[in-house]
């Protein structure tokens, strides 16, 4: 089940992405004419949507910093040969550990270190969950699909038990989450928007970190070799386990820290739907840039609009639902895989 | 509890788990034949779309249920062509699928959004029904739940006492053997993929004009990724998976009922309890530990728990097919 290595650059490869990206154009248009509305008028709904007003904007930048965490940390563990679906499961425990740290030290300590000292358990409540993953698949040699899929059913319950149990409002229980923490707590934001310089720093940063890692450390050279082949790297001394938990743990690390900046820079508060399914778009945006970092940042930041644009939808075109966002990310990466395979098939080469 | 309880909690599991049941025998089917087909979340709930609008369009459930099955078997061309033609990662373009077909349900189950519709008439069937206990158990109910037990039994037999079965267990082990003999491994690759996407298109349908009948938004969320890991459990064996498949039925109809029993925990968390169990309880068999654990048990008992809880995947899984 290992990832399929990164497209090779050849002389077709350009031509049939160039072929997949317009069929998929002309299959969303179809799918938006189907159901009676214009493609221009979505057009123009979905960029009003992300890019209309400021504060629209910095719900485009809140979106794309969790997101740009998410990726990074998936960038480790694809090229790592991994399918790291618990990425959810990691973004929300992050989250609940970020809560958790916030509600015990918020009206104890100075505000900006208790922020700090909560993003920082998110952190940990990312790694934790991503190395239960990882221990699993390298000494229990279950399946990260499964071990990832069950780990974020079980996230999901405790996020979900939290905020109807023990952290419920006074009074009622909602799926609105829990009581909102004091705006002391929250992170600070550009102007009036709610974009935050630290989220913004903090999702920068972990991409440079990414991308120096996996092209000038023997770290992410050996991870690809692991990646690539596993036997061999462990015949050749590289350990594979370790590499292989050394990704998820990586993984973890941002994921947990994308979870913490839902609580402290976007929400607030915990919700049961924390992560917002960034941790799955996370896997789409990595499997579009072919698993490298570099083209990480124009996609996501493609997708964070969609995201945030397409929520806007309803209100103004009744008939399209906000959920064409996840419609057009799925069909272009789907085109891209298709592209890439029969530019690989046309190249007479294996997958 | 009492005897009657127990008979409702069987009950309601045997008909909870009847559109699994379906999803868990196409998957394994496929599987079988060496195709991973991973888009299950989303072909199961953009299925129930599908059947639910075609019920609703021509006032026929059963050309729901057909109409279920092709969209079912189209997704499941899309994972074939790229597992099997181009020769590219299943688990990608499956979990893409996943997330597309999920979305595209919402985009497009707008108009029927809780909107009353057809369902599949109650059908008991008469002397079985009269039985005591077993007849309303099992024989009580719909002519979907009855298919999924002849489905269950079909599909054992020609695995295990056909020729064609035995060919598609081959050309998931060893399809370079298998071709060797004379099978078309890329047509048959195909071919069961069809069909196990049919049947979790059925799946669907089974949801959505039966069990939960009806259209939402997300309707069937979490029971394609459930299935997939029944398959696992079921250890690639038809009756096992079914057994799965009912086990997680009784352990949704138990967190029902526990709703009521326990009034401290709040009831969204018994709904995604089974989900988390069953998953657990995978984990746990699959991995190396248990066989650490039964080092210490007698040899015989050790031997029988191993037989029956441990299992390999099919040997060529999610491999392409590439001629020696």
């Amino acid at each position: 089940m290992a990832v399929a290595s990164a497209p090779q650059a050849h002389p077709l490869a350009a031509a049939y992405r160039l072929v997949a990206v317009v069929a998929a154009l002309v299959l969303l248009m179809g799918l938006v004419l189907l159901v009676g509305e214009s493609p221009t008028a979505v057009f123009s709904a979905l960029i009003g949507g992300a890019f209309g007003t400021a504060d629209q904007i910095g719900r485009v930048v809140n979106t794309l910093t969790v997101l740009l965490l998410c990726s990074a940390g998936l960038v480790f563990t694809f090229n790592a040969g991994l399918y790291n679906l618990g990425v959810e499961g990691q973004v929300t425990m992050g989250a609940i550990a970020t809560t958790f740290t916030l509600r015990l030290l918020g009206d104890v300590l100075p505000a900006p270190l208790a922020i700090a000292l909560s993003i920082a358990a998110g952190a940990l409540g990312g790694v934790g969950w991503g190395l239960l993953a990882g221990v699993l698949k390298v000494y229990g040699r279950v399946s990260e699909i499964f071990a990832g899929l069950g780990l974020n059913f079980i996230a999901q319950g405790a996020a979900i038990y939290l905020v109807f149990g023990p952290w419920k409002r006074p009074g009622v229980a909602s799926t609105s989450g829990t009581e909102p923490f004091g705006e002391h707590l929250w992170l600070g934001t550009f102007g009036r928007t709610e974009a935050t310089p630290v989220g913004v720093a903090l999702a920068l940063a972990s991409l440079l970190f990414t991308i120096v890692v996996m092209q000038r450390t023997y770290f992410g050279l050996r991870l690809r070799a692991v990646g690539h082949n596993p036997r061999a790297a462990d015949i050749l001394g590289v350990s594979s386990s370790r590499h292989l938990l050394g990704a998820f743990a990586l993984c973890g690390v941002l994921a947990g820290v994308g979870g913490a900046l839902q609580v402290v820079g976007n929400y607030h508060r915990l919700i049961p739907t924390i992560s917002g399914g960034l941790g799955f778009l996370g896997l789409l945006v990595v499997m579009l840039a072919g698993f490298n970092a570099l083209f990480v940042l124009p996609i996501a930041f493609f997708f964070s609009a969609l995201n945030v644009g397409s929520l806007q939808l309803p209100l103004v075109l009744q008939r399209v639902d906000s959920s064409l966002s996840g419609v057009i990310q799925g069909v272009l990466v789907l085109a891209a895989l298709i592209g890439r395979g029969l530019a690989q098939r046309r190249a007479g080469g294996t997958a | 509890m009492s005897s009657e309880q127990i008979l409702i909690v069987l009950a309601t599991a045997i008909a909870s788990a009847t559109p699994l049941v379906f999803a868990v025998i196409g998957e394994t089917i496929s599987e079988r034949a060496g195709v991973i087909n991973l888009s299950a979340e989303g072909t199961i709930m953009f299925c129930a779309m599908v059947g639910f609008a075609a019920a609703l369009a021509t006032g026929s459930v059963w050309l729901g249920f057909i109409a279920a099955a092709v969209v079912g078997a189209l997704i499941a061309l899309i994972v074939a062509f790229n597992a099997i033609t181009l020769r590219q990662s299943q688990i990608a373009v499956g979990f893409v699928l996943a997330l597309l077909f999920s979305d595209l349900s919402s985009f497009l189950g707008v108009p029927i959004v809780r909107i009353p519709g057809p369902t599949v008439p109650a059908f008991p069937l008469p002397l079985l029904s009269e039985l005591p206990i077993v007849g309303r158990l099992l024989f009580s109910s719909d002519v979907v739940v009855y298919a999924s037990y002849v489905l269950i039994v079909l599909t054992w037999v020609f695995f295990y006492r056909t020729r064609a079965g035995l060919t598609l267990r081959a050309i998931g082990e060893q399809p370079n053997a298998a071709f060797a003999r004379g099978a078309d491994v890329v047509r048959l690759r195909y071919l069961y993929t069809l069909i196990g996407g049919a049947l979790m298109g059925i799946a669907g349908a089974a949801f959505s004009l039966d069990f939960k009948a009806g259209w939402s938004f997300r309707h069937t969320g979490g029971y394609g990724w459930i299935a997939l890991a029944i398959v696992i459990f079921g250890g690639w064996n038809p009756l096992r998976a079914a057994f799965g498949a009912y086990l997680f039925g009784v352990l949704q109809s138990l967190a029902s009922v526990a709703q009521d029993q326990f009034q401290g925990v709040p009831t969204q968390v018994l709904n995604v309890a089974p989900f988390a169990l069953m998953i657990v309880f995978l984990v746990f068999t699959s991995a190396g530990w248990l066989d650490r654990l039964l080092m210490h048990a007698p040899a015989k008992v050790r031997r029988r728990v191993l037989q029956a809880l441990h299992t390999a995947p099919p040997a060529a899984l999610g491999k392409p097919f590439v001629q020696d």
